[in-house]
């Protein structure tokens, strides 16, 4: 996978992860995770990538924000090889880590502070406060974490994921520990916010029904070590409301998804 | 209101105790002395009390802010670097472990006749171990995500430390600090009893035994108990102003 062409990477797609492969080292011996994956999102698109537990989906979000380097094979971003973490992402985790010690306003303004930016301090304030307002956390600027539910601490931690207005959004199963009614809420707020300021998304999740809500691709990895499986593109694209989810369509999609989980498990356990 | 009072209420309570349990069982003053007979002492030597309650006093904080200096650097390197805190770690117990009683002559012989050095090492020896300890347990149990979330953003480790590393570890270190201020007090002392002439409430205590003066052992006593309680609570309201956040509030 050495001798990549440059071309592969200006046709509008602003993330490609292209024959990627990487192995961890642990004390039981190799551990490979991921086999020649490829997969490449659009700009302002949205990919979900679900997969059986444990296959290596975390790994595919570390990679493309540049926390670790892959054995072999590149991830580009716009064009880009990324080799180290860069600016122009933001991540949410299943676990919002936001910090204890600031204000809601404050852990949402944090990357601020690291990334460089034209904004003055007035103006960054703004930002973070206009954005809170949008996911409907108005009124809770001034709370410490430890006083919001669960649920928005999670939309504070969206938030700050996108602040700097990153080009790229990671999320890793950020509605995973939320209950139904809360995770369905973050799903329109999701939706309202690409609305507002569209980004480019990938989406680690173990929910088929947020896969087809919120993306527009949805990739299913094979067991470990993973590679594209199946991927299916999905006809809506826009804002969607959740009576979509009840559809005969929907349905449909949901069941080719749970087959191909299936046949991605049945493989693992085949493989072990 | 009620903060003040009751604590006050309690003092009041134990001191009635403790002169009633001595006046039922009609024990001599070299059995026990009665809170009545502290405060004679007290006056008796109130000059003395208060030179050597500074002596006590400056040294133990000396050293506690030695032992916070090195403490929070040992454990700022054990943090970090998984083979520093497995090389160091067995090392520092080992120490630990050594009762510091038996390091008091030790260090009295080494630098003969520098009580001050003497009594400041010792109070710094026995109190840097939970600080050291508690930095690095706090630093290397920082979930991954929390320095994800800066390090994707370019942050370099340093500002990772400043943003998220210390001010996380802060709680577990002033738990820490209220242990230590304990150790290094009885690190003051021990070298103050021991060392022939010794300055310090340790050295009055010895010579309230010496003079077999039993109401000053206890008034010496509850003079340490003051000195203690009022640098506990210096480091308690410490904590409140920079580890208040980890106190959730009751409800």
């Amino acid at each position: 996978m050495a001798n990549i062409p440059e071309s592969k990477t200006g046709d509008g797609d602003l993330i490609v992860i292209d024959g990627v492969s990487h192995t961890y080292k642990t004390n039981t011996g190799p551990l490979p995770v991921l086999d020649d994956l490829t997969i490449r999102v659009p700009r302002h698109g949205f990919s979900a990538i679900v997969g059986p537990s444990g296959c290596g989906k975390s790994t595919v979000t570390r990679l493309v924000a540049g926390l670790m380097k892959p054995d072999s094979g590149t991830v580009w971003l716009h064009g880009e090889c990324v080799v180290s973490p860069r600016s122009t992402v933001g991540m949410a985790f299943q676990n919002p880590v936001l910090l204890e010690w600031r204000s809601i306003l404050k852990n949402v303004m944090l990357p601020l502070e690291i990334v460089p930016s034209k904004l003055d301090a007035a103006a960054k304030e703004r930002r973070a406060r206009d954005l809170l307002k949008l996911v409907g956390l108005a009124g809770f600027e001034d709370k410490r974490p430890s006083e919001l539910s669960g649920g928005m601490r999670q939309r504070a931690s969206l938030c700050r994921a996108l602040v700097h207005q990153p080009e790229v959004l990671i999320l890793d199963e950020p509605f995973g520990a939320l209950d139904a009614f809360t995770r369905e809420d973050l799903w329109l707020t999701m939706h309202r916010l690409r609305a507002e300021e569209p980004f480019t998304g990938v989406l680690i999740t173990h929910d088929l029904r947020e896969a087809i809500f919120l993306a527009d691709e949805v990739i299913v990895l094979s067991g470990r070590p993973a590679t594209v499986q199946y991927s299916l593109q999905l006809p809506d694209t826009g804002p969607r409301t959740l009576d979509h989810l009840y559809t005969s369509e929907a349905t449909e999609t949901l069941n080719v998804l749970r087959d191909q989980i299936r046949i991605a498990r049945e493989g693992e356990e085949a493989g072990q | 209101m009620r903060q003040v009072f009751v604590p006050l209420l309690a003092i009041v309570i134990f001191l009635l105790f403790w002169e009633a349990l001595v006046w039922v069982n009609d024990w001599p003053n070299y059995k026990m002395a009665s809170p009545s007979d502290l405060w004679p002492a007290f006056w008796r030597f109130k000059g003395l009390f208060l030179t050597f309650g500074w002596e006590t006093l400056w040294r133990t904080v000396v050293g506690l802010l030695i032992a916070i200096v090195v403490g929070v650097l040992f454990g700022m390197i054990m943090g970090f670097s998984r083979v520093m805190r497995e090389g160091l770690y067995p090392l520092l117990v080992g120490f630990n472990a050594i009762p510091k009683a038996t390091v008091v002559p030790i260090v009295a012989l080494m630098f003969v006749g520098q009580h001050d050095l003497n009594t400041v090492l010792i109070a710094f020896m026995i109190s840097f171990f939970p600080i050291a300890v508690s930095v690095a347990i706090g630093l290397s149990t920082l979930e991954p995500e929390y320095r994800d979330i800066l390090r994707s953003l370019g942050a370099s480790k340093i500002t990772i430390f400043w943003k998220i590393a210390l001010p996380k570890t802060l709680p577990e270190f002033f738990g820490a600090l209220k242990v230590a201020v304990t150790l290094a007090f009885i690190g003051t002392n021990l070298m103050e009893i021991v060392s022939p002439h010794g300055r310090g409430l340790g050295a009055l205590f010895d010579s309230g035994k010496t003079n077999s003066d039993y109401p000053l052992m206890f008034a010496v006593l509850i003079a340490l108990a003051v000195l203690g309680i009022a640098l506990y609570y210096v480091v308690v309201m410490l904590e409140k102003i920079f580890a208040g956040w980890a106190e959730r509030s009751a409800e």
